[in-house]
């Protein structure tokens, strides 16, 4: 059985844009206030009061504009993978649509599937795209993640996003597919219920049948269907919920540590769940040359994994620089106590 | 408070709050902000949507300390008159910046950030803001 995605047209990126609120708390701030030594990273992105999945994914879609030169009009679906709606119903999507200039002759909807929404879109849009239904699809992954008070996950629970244009293969393209492969059990590692306000977590059940089953079952699905080893590739962009965890799979891989670290920035930003690998891949989309093969394997609770494989092309080069690359905004930081963050995270009642 | 007979209100107004969309006379050529039926300058009727750069400079600001009802979460914050590369000056939030960086002539360029919330149940509001530039 072929297990390999792939659409009948070949398609690639071509405009890309992350976002990171410039905001940040250190591990040891939050270790203060819960008493707690020992920590998975260093610092993590905070949103501003003022700012909202919805506000991130806007920016991120506003760089990827900006490198993909197109009338936002051409857009035909606009797909935002989030696990932090700010509403339970009415769409994200239409928001980040209209704050383009993208609507209305468009297919919009927000997608949830933990982590993994923003690559969920992504296939999606692969495939709008691939199948000719329209010239360009954007999916877009973001999120200002929740994490209970005192929990672990407070720790690494952060927010950002990154937006990609999904278009047909042409000198335009800056990186296309080459395939990908998308990998899903029943899976309850992590969950929130409906009116909950924090997700709960299997704790160490999401490690080995979870993160790490899902993220390597899907690597090495998509590496037998290209028939590739993982020597032929030059970066690697995993789900990067800490440090250790991404290390881990490129050690199971045979991938060593040097491809992986450059879209590895879950250490100074946190997780930032459906954007995390989108915000990795942008990184390494700002530093790769044409020619370059990047691996690109996502996670999402519940649980699956998208593998996808990226070729760059000669137009990254020009294009990366025509909006904020990710470290512009990754660098840009202030640090918050945990009392300010707190109101940062709309913990204060008024 | 914002409840949804109100909605039509904030909906009427998404072009301009969040995307910064003005107007730009057909006879005369003069741009402004918001979007008026009648040209400002020579009182001409044809009116077309013009988009704005939103790159521009501080002309003056202010810190609000006792904001209006549905601002309080957010204080201390910054409101300043900011002078569009095209022209028009117009009223709103600075934001990404402490007090004491803002300087008169500082640049700044427009980001669309949550305005406001209407109560736990109502519409949340997006608009324009201004933030210095990332680049």
């Amino acid at each position: 059985m072929r297990r390999l995605l792939k659409p009948i047209k070949d398609v690639g990126i071509v405009g890309y844009g992350a976002y990171v609120p410039m905001f940040r708390i250190k591990n040891e701030e939050i270790g203060r206030v819960w008493g707690v030594n020992g920590f998975p990273i260093q610092e993590k992105s905070v949103n501003n009061l003022d700012e909202d999945a919805i506000t991130i994914g806007i920016e991120a879609a506003r760089n990827a504009l900006k490198r993909a030169r197109i009338n936002p009009r051409e857009i035909r679906a606009l797909w935002f993978g989030t696990e932090s709606k700010p509403y339970a119903v009415k769409p994200s999507a239409t928001v980040i649509a209209e704050a383009i200039g993208a609507t209305p002759d468009l297919d919009a909807a927000d997608f949830e599937f933990a982590c993994k929404a923003g690559t969920e879109a992504l296939q999606a849009a692969i495939g709008f795209v691939g199948s000719g239904m329209a010239k360009y699809a954007m999916a877009i992954g973001a999120d200002t993640s929740q994490g209970r008070p005192g929990d672990h996950l407070e720790f690494t629970a952060s927010a950002g996003g990154a937006a990609y244009i999904v278009g047909e293969k042409t000198s335009e393209t800056l990186a296309y597919f080459e395939g990908s492969y998308s990998y899903v059990t029943d899976t309850p590692d992590f969950w929130r219920r409906q009116h909950e306000h924090y997700p709960r977590h299997g704790n160490r059940f999401t490690g080995e049948p979870a993160y790490f089953h899902q993220i390597v079952s899907a690597a090495k699905g998509l590496m037998e269907e290209l028939d590739y080893s993982p020597s032929d590739f030059d970066y690697a962009v995993f789900h990067q919920p800490n440090v250790k965890f991404p290390l881990t799979v490129a050690k199971i891989l045979g991938i060593p540590k040097e491809k992986v670290l450059p879209g590895l920035l879950s250490g100074i930003i946190g997780n930032t769940y459906s954007g995390a690998t989108l915000v990795g891949i942008s990184a390494v989309l700002d530093i790769a040359k044409p020619g370059d093969r990047i691996l690109w394997v996502s996670f999402g609770s519940g649980a699956g994994s998208d593998a996808f494989s990226l070729i760059v092309q000669d137009a990254i080069e020009e294009k990366r620089e025509l909006a904020p690359k990710t470290m512009d905004y990754v660098n840009r930081k202030k640090y918050l106590d945990y009392a300010l963050y707190a109101k940062h995270r709309g913990k204060y009642i008024m | 408070m914002g409840r949804p007979m109100q909605v039509s209100r904030y909906w009427r107004h998404f072009k301009e709050k969040y995307r910064l969309i003005g107007g730009k006379c057909k006879n005369c050529g003069h741009v402004h902000f918001p979007k008026r039926p009648v040209c400002p300058e020579c009182g001409g009727k044809d009116i077309e949507d013009f988009q704005f750069s939103g790159k521009g400079k501080v002309v003056s600001w202010t810190i609000v300390r006792n904001p209006p009802s549905g601002y309080e979460y957010y204080k201390p914050y910054p409101i300043a008159l900011v002078e569009l590369e095209e022209g028009p000056v117009v009223l709103a939030q600075l934001t990404d910046v402490d007090p004491e960086e803002i300087d008169f002539g500082m640049e700044v360029e427009m980001v669309t950030r949550k305005v406001r919330e209407f109560e736990e149940d109502g519409i949340i509001l997006y608009g324009y803001k201004f933030r210095p530039p990332i680049k």
